[in-house]
Formats: C-alpha cells, structure tokens, sequence
C-alpha cells in the first residue's frame, strides 16, 4: 500500500468511529477528530478532548486503534492535541441533524462561554417550542445541560455551547 | 513503581505547574466527595461534573509538569506527601454545608478564571489554560446562581451563606493572582446575594509553601492510599 492509499484509508476508519457517549455522532461530526499523517509509516490519528475530563477520550483513543488497524494500517499512534481548544463551533452540520434526531438540541453557533450569563434556552428538538426552561446546567455527560419543554412538557438535553 | 514518596526538583515554572495543578486536584476530589450525598438529583450532577472539570485540567496540568521533571501524572498526584503540595489551604478544607461548598468553589472557580483567561507564556500552559477557561465560565454561573439564590433566600439559607463567606473569607488571600481584579469579580455577586461583603483584614497563608492544614494529610492518605499499597496497579 502506498502511503497516500493507506492515508485514504486511515482516515475513512477513524472517521467513522462513533463518540462512545453520543452515538450515533462520530468523532469527525464532532470536530474531535483533528488531523490523519503519515511518518516514516507510522499513521499519526491526532484527537481533542472536547472536556479537559472527557472520560470518553481513551476509549477512543482504542477504538481508533482498532478501525485503523481493522482497515489493514500495521502502525497506527493516537495523539492529543490541546490547542486550539476544541469548540462546539466544529460540529458539523451532519452533527447538528444527528443531534436533532436523537432528541438533543445542538449548540448554537457561535455562541461561546462570554455569552453565558445572556443566554437564551435551546428550543425543544422534539416540538420545536421556544418556551423552554433549564433545569441543570451539567448533564449526563459534561457536555450537555439538562432542560424542559414547557410546550410538551418533555424533559430534554441540550449540548453545551463550548 | 515504587510507593516512596517523590521529592520534585522544582523551578519556578514547575512550581507554578503543581501549584495550579494541586488547586484543582484537591478542590476537584473535594467536590468529588458529593457524589452520591448531593442535595437533589441535578446538583449530583452539577457536581460531579464540575469534580471531572477540575480533575481533567489536574490531569492536563500534572502530564505537562511531567515533561520537564520526568515523574508521571500519577506519581506527581500519589506519591508526593503534604509538604509537596502547593495548593492553596481554601481547596484542602472540608466541604461543610452545601452553602460553604458553593461559596468556596465559586471563590476559586472566579480566581482561577481570571488566570486561565491571563496571558500564559509557555505554551503547553496556554493550551491547557484555553480549555479551562471554557468549563471556569461554566462553574462560575452555576455557583454564582446558588449563592445567589441561598443568600437571598430564606432566613436559614442566608443565614448559612453569610457563615460560609465570612469563614472562608481569611483563605481567599491565596487564591488571585490580582486580588482587585478578583474583588470587583466577585463583589457584585455577593451584592445580589445580599451578603455583606467582609473586611479584607488578616489573611491564612502556608499552602503554596507546603504548609498545610491538618486536613490535606487526611485528604492525600484516602486519595493514595491505593496506589501505595498496590504500586502499579491499573484499572
């Protein structure tokens, strides 16, 4: 294999890893997935901790291992990168229909910790009703919140804006 | 791996690593004894979270402390005893009431803040610091928000909230970098909370040297116990 092909393929394995705690969002919808290299036939797969307690991120860190090396790459290393911090300004949009769909409400663009304390509650992702209230600021995993949908009365989870 | 006690050479730089690292270690293993006795079901969360945040950022901190003295992340956390700690005494005391929890961590969470979001020379400390400054936004609202909220709350509330500031206030001289900087930060929240604000008179010091409370002793003999009785152990 030249080392443009196992690039391509390195690349579509570890892209497809799913995050552990949110599927069926993977690691490239979450903008976790920072860069694929090759040197001196070692794939280098670089990731960022979208926390600095992510708990999820070692159990990536093997899953990518294992999709990288399932896809017939013999050398494979994980690397964290911590700068620039990861910001959920990377989700893509494919992440922010998953997300949708799986009953979260996405970030909103743009929006960082300096807006805090002036921001406005997510919409409801099942009903759509504006008329929401936050219930808990931490989640069941730390990047997301706890909220309420006072349209359909339906408790829901929303990702942080980070 | 040996269970001895470490002894770090440290340079300025270092010493600045495990000092920052120490803060959110010891504060992150504090709030880390809520889970399971919080008050209701989202602060266990809350808390728990903010304990992640906090031992995450020791985590990042401790691994660049590393590079330069050659000690794993966790040798720098279980095998140092208490005069190797450089947090601040504020992160070591008992967690008291809920009340003296909050107004301790939202202390700390505005001190530590204001550092992250300062400038950073080195850059695996800016990397690290660009991170935090994300989730101490995070910590301060919520904290914030209860002082608020038990400060103007019921009697009793207010009552437990004033406690907490006024005791807690003589260890807040450690914790800022630029202590006007931290006041004016935090005055208007105690304001809304409608806690009077306590004279800035004399201040406990001794962390950053290695003195310490009785309390860390207790404190690092839980939190290490298990990686001196069984050197190397993994999960």
């Amino acid at each position: 294999m030249t080392d443009a092909e196992q690039l391509q393929r390195a690349r579509a394995a570890a892209a497809g890893v799913e995050d552990p705690e949110l599927p069926p969002l993977t690691i490239e919808d979450l903008g976790i997935l920072r860069s694929v290299r090759i040197d001196n036939g070692i794939v280098e797969v670089a990731i960022s901790p979208t926390y600095s307690g992510c708990p999820a991120m070692t159990e990536i860190g093997a899953a990518i291992r294992a999709a990288v090396l399932a896809a017939g790459i013999e050398h494979v290393r994980i690397k964290h990168v911590l700068a620039p911090a990861w910001t959920t300004d990377w989700l893509t949009q494919t992440a922010r229909r998953k997300l949708l769909d799986i009953g979260i409400a996405p970030p909103e663009p743009g929006a960082g910790p300096e807006t805090l304390f002036g921001h406005t509650d997510p919409a409801c992702p099942r009903c759509q009703s504006a008329d929401t209230e936050r219930l808990g600021a931490f989640g069941s995993t730390a990047c997301k919140s706890l909220h309420r949908c006072r349209g359909c009365a339906e408790p829901f989870e929303a990702f942080k804006c980070h | 791996m040996a269970t001895t006690s470490i002894r770090v050479a440290e340079t300025p730089h270092i010493s600045k690593l495990l000092q920052y690292a120490d803060d959110v270690l010891i504060l992150g293993h504090r709030t880390s004894e809520w889970t399971g006795h919080a008050p209701l079901l989202e602060e266990e969360l809350a808390l728990a979270n903010i304990a992640l945040d906090l031992i995450g950022q020791a985590r990042a901190l401790y691994q660049a402390a590393g590079e330069l003295t050659g000690h794993s992340e966790d040798e720098l956390a279980y095998l140092r005893d208490p005069p190797s700690f450089r947090n601040a005494l504020i992160a070591e005391l008992p967690n008291g009431d809920f009340a003296f929890t909050i107004a301790r961590l939202f202390f700390v969470s505005v001190a530590y803040d204001q550092t992250w979001r300062g400038r950073q020379d080195d850059p695996a400390l800016a990397a690290i610091a660009a991170k935090a400054a994300k989730e101490s936004a995070y910590h301060i609202r919520h904290t914030a928000e209860w002082l608020i909220r038990l400060g103007d709350g019921t009697d009793e509330s207010h009552r437990r909230a004033r406690n907490a500031v006024e005791s807690l206030w003589p260890y807040t001289g450690e914790i800022a970098a630029d202590r006007a900087a931290w006041l004016r930060a935090v005055t208007p929240v105690l304001t809304r909370a409608t806690l009077p604000l306590p004279p800035d008179a004399w201040m406990q010091s001794g962390g950053r040297t290695g003195r310490h409370t009785e309390h860390l002793g207790h404190l690092l003999a839980e939190m290490q116990i298990l990686p001196r009785t069984f050197p190397g152990a993994v999960w």
